[in-house]
């Protein structure tokens, strides 16, 4: 206690910032190591080993590795059609919401009604149906889709309209003040919409439209019902039932789309990132 | 000298509520005037008409030769609207800078985006009225690392780069801490000096006093009484303007 007042109170900050550090350390490296355990214990419940342990007899999955590694490239195939059917649905997934949400905001009535009966109609039907009826069901009313397409149109106007939601409580975010400031200095319309109002909603709607994106990468796979678009799930039932192992095949089918999920979700927060301007830390 | 704003017959309801009852009064240049008077009487609402941010029910709107009559509609009445903006410059309680663009950014928007003026000209506007705000070392930062007083300077530096002739203040002061509000009457001292016509709804009674050459006492959407400093804190004519000061001078004697 005789050391100076001003010495002890720096050494005492100090302490307890080390120690919040410390926890902070902890508790990262407590949750990779968790992970690790996990994900050995799914490999593990994978590796066929059979043995008795305290007269407990342990029995594992056995897996015909041989088949897994020749049938990969082929599955792999599939990956470049998922990732063509998710890109080109999104990029309409994206313009209907942008659409849907300012036709929500709109005060022209049909407009407004085009917006609400687009949402209404779609999120009232299944998605599974609406990938079949525009690839079956379109060509009797003179219209041939191929399965990209009729998998690109369902897809994308199924989750442009979940995601016309999205945008319009994005664009609502974005106080009246902020609109009011940009009349006062005689912005127009169009230029608020663009200049202030979008950059802001687009702030708030990141990560709810991220995990649509996550969620549209996997409905990719309902669209190999149409049978003729070869993507990661198609190639892993064609392989799997040609030699009786769907099993392995299908397992790789998911690993690919665990993976690619992975992957998206590390650019959606570096993209999350990047679009943080002037927020507050 | 004739008037720089005229405001005629203005008449603002909110869904049944009559807010503003047949308002007429006139502005000259470099004139200083403060509104003052009850929460609720109107004192924004006629601030925000003048610019059309709420659109009067009835009545005309003139300033610096601009005039718009309402209700109007077409083409001729929207350019009049616009118009009325340009000439003139607003700023808000609660700031309203734009969060995504830095100080600069924001102060630059309205000369590059509306009035098209070319960058490196409209940053050289920019730094000036940065710098007459005090707020020059500050261009680079993002208003979320702005105390409120600062953000209110890069508000009003914001405005006065369009070059309007007219200034609104909308309760300039009234949502910063007190030691915050000194740097923004400085700021708007300055405007003052310059000759700047200005009309500003407040609450702050020692700004009001010292700088306004005229003052309107609002309440239930009407004038009360319409004075100079001297007229209206020292010998007021009208009951509730007495009744209002006197609640400020006993909230705030010393």
């Amino acid at each position: 206690m005789n050391t100076s007042p001003t010495t002890s109170g720096e050494s005492q900050a100090e302490r307890i910032y080390q120690r919040q550090q410390r926890q902070n350390v902890r508790f990262k490296r407590g949750v990779r190591m968790s992970w690790a355990v996990l994900l050995a214990l799914l490999l593990f419940a994978f590796s066929g080993v059979n043995f008795n342990i305290l007269g407990l007899q342990i029995r594992t999955i056995a897996l015909d590795f041989d088949f897994m590694r020749k049938s990969t490239p082929y599955i792999f195939g599939g990956v470049r059609w998922t990732i063509l059917l998710s890109t080109l649905s999104v990029a309409l997934a994206s313009v209907l919401a942008l659409l849907g949400a300012l036709g929500r905001m709109s005060k022209f009535p049909p407009a407004y009604a085009l917006s609400t009966f687009y949402v209404s109609l779609i999120r009232g039907t299944p998605l599974y149906l609406q990938i079949i009826f525009f690839f079956l069901a379109l060509p009797q009313m003179g219209v041939q889709l191929s399965g990209l397409w009729a998998g690109v149109v369902a897809l994308g106007l199924n989750y442009g309209a979940y995601m016309t939601e999205i945008m319009r409580a994005g664009i609502g975010s974005v106080p009246i003040g902020q609109r009011e400031a940009a009349l006062a200095i005689g912005m127009k319309r169009a230029q608020i919409m663009r200049r202030v109002v979008l950059p802001q909603a687009f702030q708030v709607v990141i990560p709810p439209i991220g995990n649509q994106f996550i969620a549209m990468l996997k409905d990719t796979a309902l669209v190999s019902v149409t049978g003729f678009v070869h993507e990661i799930l198609w190639n892993a039932q064609q392989v799997g039932r040609q030699n009786f192992r769907s099993l392995e095949a299908l397992l790789v089918a998911a690993l690919f789309y665990w993976i690619i999920t992975i992957i998206f979700e590390i650019i959606q927060s570096r993209v999350e990132v990047r679009l943080s301007k002037g927020k507050r830390q | 000298m004739t008037a720089i704003v005229r405001v005629s017959n203005l008449d603002k309801y909110f869904g049944r509520d009559h807010i503003l009852k047949d308002l007429s009064f006139e502005v000259k240049p470099a004139e200083v005037i403060c509104i003052i008077g009850p929460s609720g009487a109107g004192k924004s609402t006629l601030l925000r008409c003048i610019n059309f941010l709420e659109v009067p029910d009835c009545g005309e709107i003139e300033v610096d030769g601009v005039v718009v009559e309402t209700p109007g509609g077409g083409k001729a009445y929207r350019r009049g609207i616009h118009n009325l903006r340009l000439k003139t410059g607003m700023v808000f309680q609660h700031f309203n800078l734009f969060p995504h663009m830095t100080s600069l950014e924001n102060v630059i928007e309205g000369p590059v985006q509306v009035k098209g003026i070319k960058k490196a000209e409209a940053l050289q506007i920019g730094m000036h009225n940065l710098e007459k705000v005090g707020l020059a070392d500050k261009r680079d930062e993002y208003p979320s690392r702005l105390s409120g007083g600062q953000q209110q300077r890069v508000a009003i530096a914001r405005a006065i780069s369009m070059q309007p002739q007219v200034m609104l203040f909308d309760e300039p002061t009234s949502s910063l801490d007190p030691e915050l509000i000194g740097e923004v009457v400085d700021a708007m001292q300055q405007l003052v000096e310059e000759g700047m016509t200005m009309l500003i709804a407040t609450h702050n009674m020692v700004f009001t006093r010292q700088f306004s050459h005229r003052i309107m006492f609002m309440d239930a959407g009407r004038f009360a009484e319409i004075g100079t400093p001297v007229q209206l804190f020292e010998n007021p004519k009208d009951e509730r303007t007495r009744t209002f000061l006197s609640a400020f001078a006993s909230s705030h004697n010393r």
